[in-house]
This record gives C-alpha cells, sequence and structure tokens, in this order.
C-alpha cells in the first residue's frame, strides 16, 4: 500500500489528473475566466471528490460488482445536486455564472476514475486523502489558469486591479482558445520539469 | 433467479433510498434562501431596466437593502388584467407560478412596475420573454412617461449559444434599444431586429430598428416577436393612460 503521504502529494506533481493525466479538461476550459468562479468551482470539486471516495471506499465490501459505476454515479450525483443547490441558496450569482458546470462535475472524469481507481480498492482514510490530493492537483492547474487568464484578460486578480489600468486587456486569454493555449503550455511545462514522456 | 440478484436488487433500492431522502432534506432546507435569492435577483434586474446603476466598480452586486430601499423610495407595482388593460385594483401580489410564467401567453394577469421621482411618475417596466432559438430569453423592458420611447431593454436569463445567440445579453445588442420610439402617429410601430444591420434596411437610420447578432438570426426574429407581442399587450393599459 502505497504511504499516506505519497497518496497527498503524488497527484500534485507527478500524477497531476489534469496535466499528466489530462482529465477533466472540459471544466478547465470553462470556469477559468475569473479567479471567483474558478475557486468555487475548485470548492465545489473537492467536497464531492473528497466525499464520493470516502463513501464508495465505505461501501467498497457491500457493493455488489456488477452495478458498482450505477452506484458510483447515484452517489457522485447526489453529492453534486447538494453542492449545486448550496450554492444556489448561498452565492446565488456565482452559481449563476457556473451554470451547468457545476451539474458537469458529475461527468467529470477525475471523479468517477477515482472512484473506480482507487476508492474500491483502498481504506476510508486512504480514499479520502486520495481524493483530497486529487482534488488539490486538479485546484492547482486550475487556478494557475485562471490566474493568468484574468490577469492576461481583464488586468485583474479576483477583480482587484493588478495591472495599471492603462493596460489593454488581451481578448484571446478570455475566450476558449486562450484557455487551450495556457493549458497545453501549463502541460508542456511540467511534463519537461518531471521528464514524463509518452511511450511510442 | 439467483439467490445474488436478490441482493442485488436489496442494494440497488437502497442506494436509491438514501440518496433520495438526503436530496429531499437538503433541497427543504435550503428552499426559503434560495426563494429570497430569486426574488433579489428579480427585483435587480427590474432596477437594471431602469436604468440604476446595480453593480458597483468591481463588478459586485448592490446590498439586498439597497435594492429594497429603490424600492421602497421610487418603485411601486400594479397589476393589469390582460385582455381588457385595465388596472386590477386590491390585486398586490401575484402566485409565484405566474411570476415564473415562460411567456405572457401564460399569463392572465400583467405586473408592471411604476418609478416615481418626488411622488412623479417617470418610467415604467415590465418582463419581457419569448424563445430565441434554443431557449427562453427573460428580460425587462422600460419605457418613459411619454409612453412612446423605450428606455431600456436588458435580458437576465437565457440558454443562447455564447457568442451568438448569447449576446443578446451583452451591452452592446441592449443598448441599441434605448431611444427607440414603438409608438407614434397613434399607432404602434415595430421594434425590428435587422438581419445584416440597420444600414443595409434602413440607409437613412430608423428610430425603431437595431443591428441583429450576426450568426444569430433566429435569436433576433425572436425577440423581434415576443417584444412587439409584449408591448402590444401593456399597450392596452398605455391606451387607456393616454385617453385620461
Amino acid at each position: 500500500m502505497a504511504k499516506t503521504r505519497d497518496i497527498l502529494i503524488d497527484p500534485l506533481s507527478d500524477n497531476n489528473p489534469i496535466t499528466i493525466q489530462v482529465l477533466g479538461i472540459c471544466s478547465a476550459l470553462a470556469v477559468t475566466v475569473k479567479m471567483e468562479t474558478a475557486a468555487v468551482m475548485c470548492i465545489a470539486l473537492t467536497f464531492v471528490l473528497t466525499l464520493s471516495n470516502t463513501t464508495m471506499s465505505l461501501l467498497r465490501k457491500v457493493t455488489p460488482g456488477r452495478i458498482r459505476m450505477i452506484v458510483e454515479m447515484s452517489v457522485i450525483a447526489s453529492l453534486v445536486i447538494i453542492a449545486d443547490q448550496i450554492l444556489r441558496a448561498y452565492l446565488f450569482d456565482i452559481s449563476r455564472q457556473l451554470s451547468v458546470f457545476v451539474g458537469l462535475i458529475i461527468t467529470n472524469c477525475i471523479v468517477m476514475g477515482r472512484a473506480e481507481a482507487f476508492a474500491l480498492q483502498n481504506p476510508p482514510w486512504q480514499s479520502f486523502l486520495d481524493g483530497l490530493g486529487n482534488a488539490m492537483g486538479y485546484n492547482a492547474v486550475l487556478l494557475t489558469v485562471a490566474s493568468m487568464r484574468e490577469i492576461l484578460g481583464s488586468g485583474t486578480w479576483f477583480g482587484m486591479q493588478v495591472l495599471p489600468s492603462a493596460y489593454m486587456g488581451n481578448g484571446l486569454a478570455l475566450l476558449a482558445p486562450g484557455a487551450f493555449i495556457i493549458i497545453g503550455l501549463i502541460i508542456w511545462a511540467q511534463r519537461t520539469i518531471i521528464k514524463k514522456y509518452e511511450d511510442d | 433467479m439467483r439467490k445474488d440478484d436478490l441482493r442485488v436488487i436489496g442494494f440497488a433500492a437502497t442506494v436509491c433510498l438514501v440518496c433520495s431522502l438526503v436530496l429531499s432534506a437538503t433541497a427543504q432546507l435550503l428552499s426559503d434562501r434560495q426563494a429570497r435569492e430569486v426574488e433579489l435577483f428579480r427585483k435587480t434586474n427590474v432596477l437594471l431596466a431602469f436604468g440604476v446603476n446595480v453593480r458597483d466598480e468591481a463588478g459586485r452586486r448592490i446590498s439586498s437593502d439597497e435594492v429594497d430601499r429603490f424600492f421602497a423610495d421610487h418603485i411601486s407595482e400594479i397589476f393589469i388584467d390582460r385582455e381588457t388593460g385595465s388596472v386590477l385594483e386590491g390585486v398586490t401580489e401575484i402566485p409565484p407560478s405566474e411570476r415564473r410564467a415562460r411567456t405572457i401567453l401564460d399569463r392572465s394577469v400583467l405586473p408592471l412596475y411604476i418609478w416615481k421621482d418626488d411622488g412623479e411618475v417617470t418610467r415604467y417596466a415590465f418582463p419581457t420573454s419569448g424563445m430565441g432559438l434554443w431557449s427562453v430569453l427573460y428580460g425587462f423592458v422600460a419605457i418613459d412617461r411619454d409612453l412612446e420611447t423605450i428606455i431600456g431593454l436588458t435580458f437576465y436569463d437565457h440558454g443562447e449559444t455564447p457568442g451568438l445567440g448569447g449576446e443578446a445579453s451583452e451591452p452592446w445588442f441592449m443598448n441599441q434599444f434605448s431611444n427607440k420610439r414603438f409608438f407614434a402617429d397613434g399607432q404602434l410601430q415595430r421594434i425590428e431586429v435587422v438581419k445584416g444591420g440597420v444600414a443595409a434596411r434602413y440607409p437613412d437610420g430608423s428610430d425603431h430598428a437595431v443591428d441583429g447578432i450576426s450568426g444569430a438570426t433566429i435569436t433576433g426574429d425572436g425577440i423581434t416577436t415576443f417584444l412587439n407581442r409584449d408591448l402590444y399587450y401593456y399597450n392596452r393599459f398605455f391606451a387607456t393612460l393616454r385617453e385620461s
């Protein structure tokens, strides 16, 4: 069994869900125009991923193998709906900006992937840490992309002016292609640093 | 049926039951607060249509206290019978289902907001909504007390494609409606969203046409249809005001 520390740290860099496994790209493109929406998305995903991993791990010995994926979907979907309902009640404006993307956490490959690949074989505490670690790996990339897009595109960070107001926002950074380029550069940079190459 | 099958069905049923109980409890607990947020959102959009600056420089919405203060100081709401255009005396609120009506055709009672400065009526606003390409667009129209000029149009909710029909809720599109005239020479004028741009169809300009959105002709046609339809119904009430 992997060491507890590795479970938490590994997904931050060497096994990052976005830059190495290239999962969860859709929301990483959609909600990273501003730090505010990206940060709320990070919190929602962390909530769903840690709890779905923990729940599936608790159920791992009683869940019949034939219907385990349906059970995973039910647990994940319920958690996502709870997260969405809470946002609608307490962060109405942001929940409108995130619109369908909170709901789409259900289809975020990271969540189901970790339930299948880790939580079903490991005890709850390790699964919780694995969920947290993967969420942090996702968050690190999301917040980096959002920082670059908001600063380059609007000259602000969390809505605060960080570049001189004479700065003309770069519209490309605000559009989806800008996000593709930034994520591509991050993936390239990280894989170069940790010397990870795809096998031919 | 194998013995194992029963266990699988039992487990699935338990999962369903637990999930549904947890979800209903969450929805129940949060419903009051969510309803308050939706109500605040509606009021904020009424203010927006009236031309109130509802966001500060950082883009934050003004507080619910400030919204309530605007409503207390300036805005009153009356209800109009759709078919006759007469004011329904004594009606002060309509059921939430009417509030959420998709279009004017689903309403029998029409809400109208009146803005007063120092006791004198200066502007009116009312909801407008209808089908675009994929979705219903919801918005508010504000008109001047001359009962001829549109002050502003805002859309606050829709599911049109971002960058195409979704541009309908962008300032450049909505601002075009300011100072358009929907009533002249004793009759309603058709407000038009023009495909290819106003200049192509009206070289001398027009006081009742706005530029369409390229790539979103059907959204534009939808707006043309429902905006004129809603103006038609509300004009029944405005006609009674003009007479008096």
